[in-house]
């Protein structure tokens, strides 16, 4: 009798301590989601309604008004902001690069794993090493190679092109190939006669699509994200401004502002990227950990 | 019939294939990183703005590290000493917060002992700051607590007849906010990683300890932390690479245009704001920035090795080293016969 005394008081124990973890959780987990929840109802909310109740937990009704202020209100406040020229450019950023990143590492890494040849070990030496470098290093040099020497300003090529070299995805495309796309497929693919390109396109690729999924969305995000090298190249052409630089400048008004068309930007900014996540969560959350490189 | 085939194969090189295949990394690579990269080197020996053409040798080192006579070389000098200084405060003031709550919840959501419901969901949560914009991030915590009168804090403050706070300009309240938004962004990335490390723990270990009685804390001090220590040296450093890079919030962080806040500047702003900031636009100071980038790139070449070899295939390093005593064995073998065998 005295044992199941025991043991209920060791499972009580157990429980209180679960209960507090998770009350800890949710603390944490409303940290993260209420300035996001906040935004999403100011945007809702005209003004003068911001100015007495700054923060919103209720939507509102005014986000016609809002949306009519940052995009074609009589005194647009922010001429440079147009929500679909954003998505729409960053649209062409974000994609074009992830497939190139994608294709192409996934072709260095086929090569690397595949074939033997005298420079192999050393090539993928030189990958690992140059992964460490940041973008912020290079920048100097790049800004003044591409802008300067070649007149690339506002050109979209030195967003896109830079893609095909992705040091990080093609680690983790080697690390997938080596574990699970045997070697002996090549060879077989040989023998009844099928092109060594022909082999990557119709076999390696369609074995890696689970690696190329995950690292697809990570690439998405991280050049839909990316305001540091955009906003070195796009100087001057509104036309062409990604949404990260409209979402500067509709921050950058600083005389009178009108809040509730600002909350109104980012959360336009935001809610697509949002949605692409949840939709995602349980490839991108499972391959986090397996990218490792933080930014 | 397959035999000959496989033979005739086998004997074929493929290495050319291999040189194809990894081609378009390294021409790309070569164009749009080493060069700049090379580039930034070359720049950091040149003049700035107009005077861009002229060889000035190590003038913008010894400009940036020791000052120099003139009025603007003391002031980059000093500037660059406190992004420096900024970089390291803002930094530890927001890996330390990360790295504390992602162990700890890392340790609850791995806990078989614990039932915390919604485990995916608080995982999907927690992460969902990161994936996004920065920008965006920086644009709403602006809306909410900055220097603009109609900024939530402020307004609040003033409709209890309090004045408004210049937030951006206090080097305590400005440099909380920014640490503050990155634990945020931040925590539930390095959560995943140390959970990822924590599963990776051989599960035997724990089902022995459970079977001795070990209290969870002393399956925590003894077999979970002492473990997991070559992840948390891994996430040190990278954070660390990460930190030395920090740029979006500090750089995004003020509301009057161009206005960046001294308490702020990391060195990344800073190598930013000679080519990218108000006149710089025009006048770029390509050797400054390429001075201050190129000692960027010493110090996060050091701690770059520690990955690296962290990186590198263990398996193949073991393998290797397996290889040597191989060949040392078989060494002592034939000397050993030579000598006529064992004595």
């Amino acid at each position: 009798m005295e044992n199941v005394g025991v043991k209920d008081n060791y499972m009580l124990i157990q429980r209180i301590k679960s209960i507090g973890c998770f009350i800890v959780c949710i603390l944490l987990a409303a940290i993260c989601l209420v300035p996001l929840w906040v935004m999403v109802c100011n945007a809702t909310h005209d003004r003068f309604h911001l100015s007495t109740n700054p923060i919103n937990f209720l939507p509102g009704g005014d986000f016609a008004v809002n949306y009519y202020n940052i995009s074609k209100g009589e005194m647009a406040q922010f001429p440079d902001f147009n929500v679909w020229t954003g998505y729409l450019n960053s649209l062409i950023i974000a994609g074009c690069s992830t497939v190139l990143t994608v294709f192409f590492s996934a072709m260095t890494a086929y090569g690397l794993t595949v074939y033997n040849f005298k420079v192999r070990d050393t090539a993928y030496t030189i990958i690992l090493a140059v992964m460490m470098i940041p973008v912020q290093v290079t920048s100097t040099g790049f800004v003044q190679f591409m802008v300067g020497t070649l007149g690339l300003a506002n050109s979209y090529i030195p967003l896109i092109l830079p893609a095909i070299a992705a040091p990080a995805v093609v680690f983790y495309m080697r690390q997938y190939m080596k574990s699970s796309f045997p070697l002996d497929i090549v060879e077989a693919a040989r023998i009844d006669g099928c092109g060594e390109f022909r082999t990557f396109l119709s076999i390696a690729i369609p074995m890696c699509k689970p690696a190329i999924a995950v690292q697809s969305i990570f690439a998405f995000v991280q050049n839909w994200n990316n305001y540091y090298t955009q906003n070195m190249i796009i100087l001057s052409d509104t036309d062409r401004y990604t949404m990260p630089i409209m979402i500067q400048n509709v921050l950058g008004q600083d005389k009178h502002p009108d809040a509730g068309a600002q909350y109104a930007a980012v959360a336009l900014s935001v809610i697509p990227i949002v949605i692409i996540y949840l939709a995602l969560s349980k490839f991108i959350v499972g391959g986090v950990a397996l990218g490792g490189v933080k930014e | 019939m397959a035999s000959t085939a496989q033979s005739r194969i086998k004997s074929i090189s493929y290495a050319k294939y291999g040189y194809m295949f990894i081609a378009p990394f390294f021409i790309v690579y070569a164009f749009f990183q080493i060069w700049p990269l090379i580039n930034t080197f070359i720049l950091s020996f040149y003049g700035n703005g107009d005077a861009a053409s002229e060889f000035v040798a190590l003038e913008n080192y010894q400009t940036l590290l020791f000052g120099g006579d003139g009025r603007r070389e003391r002031a980059l000098n000093d500037t660059f000493f406190q992004s420096f200084i900024n970089t390291v405060i803002l930094w530890v003031g927001n890996f330390v917060p990360q790295i504390f709550l992602s162990l700890l919840l890392a340790i609850w959501f791995t806990d078989s002992k614990l039932h915390i419901p919604g485990q995916g969901a608080f995982k999907v949560i927690m992460y969902l700051p990161n994936i996004i914009t920065a920008v965006s991030v920086a644009a709403l915590f602006m809306r909410f607590i900055s220097n603009n009168e109609t900024s939530a804090a402020n307004q609040i403050l003033a409709n209890m007849g309090n004045e408004a706070i210049k937030f951006e300009n206090d080097p305590a309240w400005s440099r909380g906010i920014v640490m503050f938004i990155q634990t945020w962004m931040w925590f539930g990335n390095t959560m995943i990683m140390m959970m990822s490390g924590i599963l990776g723990i051989n599960p035997s270990l724990f089902e022995a300890a459970n079977i001795d009685g070990a209290s969870s804390g002393q399956v925590l001090r003894k077999i979970t932390l002492p473990l997991l220590k070559p992840m948390v040296v891994y996430t040190l450093i990278t954070s660390m690479i990460g930190g030395l890079q920090m740029f979006d919030i500090p750089f995004l962080y003020h509301t009057a245009q161009g206005d960046i806040k001294d308490h702020l500047r990391t060195v990344a702003v800073f190598i930013y704001e000679q080519f990218r900031v108000g006149n710089n636009v025009h006048s770029p100071q390509y050797g400054i920035a390429g001075a201050a980038s190129i000692m960027l790139f010493i110090v996060t070449a050091i701690l770059g090795i520690f990955v690296f070899r962290m990186n590198r295939d263990q398996d193949e390093a073991r393998k290797k080293k397996e290889r040597k005593e191989l060949v040392k064995e078989y060494k002592r073998q034939q000397k050993l016969a030579k000598m006529g065998g064992i004595d």
